[in-house]
């Protein structure tokens, strides 16, 4: 009987591999495609030109008013952005007080930078500092009153720093929140069900807008006389019971994903529901849908505009508040203005989309 | 037979599927160590069976003693029961976010409490028992189907159970990693596990069975040692069905 071997891996055309390769099948593969290459470049080019225009070179770099921004051919007007930065940044939050928000700023990106770090050491206590000092320092910071700190009205808040506040909290409100929602919507006990099921179809069923409205103008009326509490408070309490709503559905799509023979094995080697669920549905769960995840913690960051509705002032509230300033009304102003807001929003979201992408892919194991 | 070697006890066990009567009558005893593999059609109930005994199915009638706990809704004695039974599963059901090292040390960490380091030692010891102790840093997902199915024994011999349930544990499995479970199920065998198999794998019933038990249509229909199982069934739906597997 002949031996037999197996025959030895030969390498690949070199026609199939490389650049040249690679451009022959994707961009000049037929006539089709070698028009639509060329009329693609073209339009990239065209829009980078005007975008450079716009930006760069018929853009004005320096002024303390309008007339830096009334040239002929007038691009950006960068001036009236430098001249609101403060305004963009804090709202009307005291100038000499600033430096609170800074701190809150620093502090923020101190605890979240190495908690996103997955190599980064120290993650328990680096917890305990985001979800435990972080939030009561804040709080104290930005209000003020305590340790000598002037008291800060809600009202004086404005631009990133509320678009922040609002956001942050929604997220890290909402997370937990909707787990414990989808958890009890599959739950076996029909009142936590019931109750979970009339939660989410409620929020999920009206407009954001609308809880925003009831909670700043609505609830007031149901609360005795002499009680008021805070209106940002109120938006921050409507926007994560809203958010939270959306994100119970989407770990829920999550949870559906997972087999039963996972609940089983957990139960089979003596896990009870909470440790089977914590150690072995959730981990899975939530990793399937962090996309849906993300995109709900993005839709929630952008939808922080509407608490202009209610009367507080958000990044993009703000930018379209200096509009009316006479002193800076030029032809430009606006869409500087917005797309000054619009690459804001940008960095935030961007920077979250890429870093679920990360996450994907570090979280993957090969199934 | 003693009565107090009896580690399990079935009487009167009947089960449905809302009006699907899928066990009925069932009565069976099992000694402390003794083999048990059951065999039948699919949908004779047999799977069902072995899950009602750490009650990953809920009886609605009849008597389940497992180790001295009776199986009746207590959560405690639930715990105590599972605790003791380790199972597997045809579809293997690791945990595909954790390493097999993880998949092995979980359990003794979280229901025995014990420190992590120890859960990795047993969990090293029980690897280079079912002979993979060079894939303890993998992920279950990289590894083979009879790789898995082993380390599912791992997983469940952490616990250090007094008994055994596996269900079809080679079904899903390629002719040629059936034999390297089998093996491993052999020597469990030969340690003096108690055991019961629901599995077609004839060959390793007449090896290591003390008893094989026919089931169809939710009864036990023959229950025998065995050679005289395989060489002299009792009832013609036994013989029709042995013509069939054998």
């Amino acid at each position: 009987m002949a031996e037999w071997t197996p025959t030895p891996p030969r390498p690949a055309p070199a026609s199939s591999v490389g650049f040249s390769a690679w451009a022959r099948r994707n961009l000049f593969a037929t006539p089709g495609d070698v028009a639509f290459t060329v009329l693609g470049a073209a339009f990239i080019i065209w829009l980078g030109n005007v975008i450079i225009d716009w930006a760069f070179i018929n853009a004005s770099f320096a002024g303390d008013d309008r007339t830096a921004c009334l040239k002929p051919v007038q691009g950006a007007c960068w001036p009236f952005i430098d001249a609101k930065l403060g305004q963009f940044i804090y709202g009307r939050y005291p100038e000499a007080e600033t430096w609170r928000v800074n701190l809150v700023f620093l502090f923020g990106a101190v605890g979240l930078v190495p908690m996103l770090v997955p190599a980064a050491p120290f993650k328990s206590f680096n917890i305990a500092f985001l979800l435990g000092f972080y939030p009561v320092f804040t709080f104290v910071m930005l209000t003020g009153g305590l340790f000598g700190l002037a008291e800060v009205e809600t009202t004086d808040w404005g631009g990133l720093l509320v678009t922040l506040v609002v956001a942050v909290t929604g997220i890290a409100a909402s997370l937990p929140l909707g787990i414990m929602l989808a958890l009890g919507r599959r739950s076996k006990l029909p009142i936590i069900r019931y109750f979970c099921i009339g939660f989410i179809e409620v929020f999920r069923g009206v407009p954001l807008i609308t809880v925003l409205f009831m909670a700043s103008v609505m609830l007031p009326l149901f609360l005795p006389d002499g009680v008021n509490f805070d209106k940002l408070m109120r938006c921050l309490i409507g926007v994560a019971l809203f958010s939270s709503a959306y994100m119970a559905e989407v770990v829920r799509g999550g949870l559906q994903a997972i087999p039963k023979g996972q609940y089983e094995a957990g139960a089979a080697l003596g896990l009870g529901y909470w440790k089977t669920t914590r150690l072995i549905i959730l981990p899975q769960a939530l990793k399937l849908v962090i996309p849906g995840i993300v995109n709900t913690f993005i839709g929630l960051f952008k939808d922080t505009t509407l608490v202009l509705i209610v009367g507080l002032f958000d990044l993009l509230g703000i930018v379209q508040f200096h509009f009316t300033d006479a002193s800076w009304a030029t032809p430009e102003t606006h869409i500087t203005g917005y797309v000054f807001a619009g690459a804001v929003f940008w960095v935030f979201c961007f920077a979250m989309s890429r870093y679920s992408i990360f996450m994907e892919n570090r979280l993957s194991t090969g199934r | 037979m003693t009565q107090n070697d009896e580690i399990i006890s079935i009487q009167n066990l009947n089960k449905w599927f809302g009006n699907f009567h899928v066990l009925r009558d069932i009565n069976l005893s099992v000694r402390s160590g003794e083999k048990i593999v059951i065999c039948g059609p699919s949908g004779s109930g047999k799977s069902t069976l072995i899950r009602c005994i750490n009650r990953l199915e809920v009886h609605q009638e009849g008597d389940i003693v497992v180790n001295g706990v009776r199986l009746d809704g207590s959560l405690k004695n639930l715990e105590d029961v599972r605790s003791e039974v380790g199972m597997l599963f045809q579809q293997f059901n690791l945990f595909p976010h954790m390493t097999v090292l993880e998949n092995c040390a979980l359990a003794p960490m979280w229901v025995r409490h014990m420190p992590r380091h120890e859960a990795e030692a047993l969990a090293h010891k029980f690897l280079e028992r079912v002979r993979i102790p060079h894939q303890a840093a993998k992920y279950p997902g990289q590894l083979s189907g009879g790789q898995q199915q082993r380390v599912a024994i791992a997983r469940a011999l952490c616990m250090n159970p007094r008994i055994m349930l596996f269900d079809e544990p080679t079904s899903a499995l390629d002719p040629e990693m059936i034999k390297e479970v089998l093996d491993v199920m052999v020597e469990l065998a030969h340690d003096g596990m108690t055991m019961i198999c629901v599995t077609h794998e004839m060959g390793f019933a007449r090896q290591v069975a003390d008893r094989v038990i026919f089931m169809d249509e939710g009864e036990i229909v023959e229950e025998n040692a065995p050679e005289a199982f395989f060489s002299n069934p009792r009832s013609d739906r036994t013989k029709l069905f042995l013509s069939q597997v054998l």
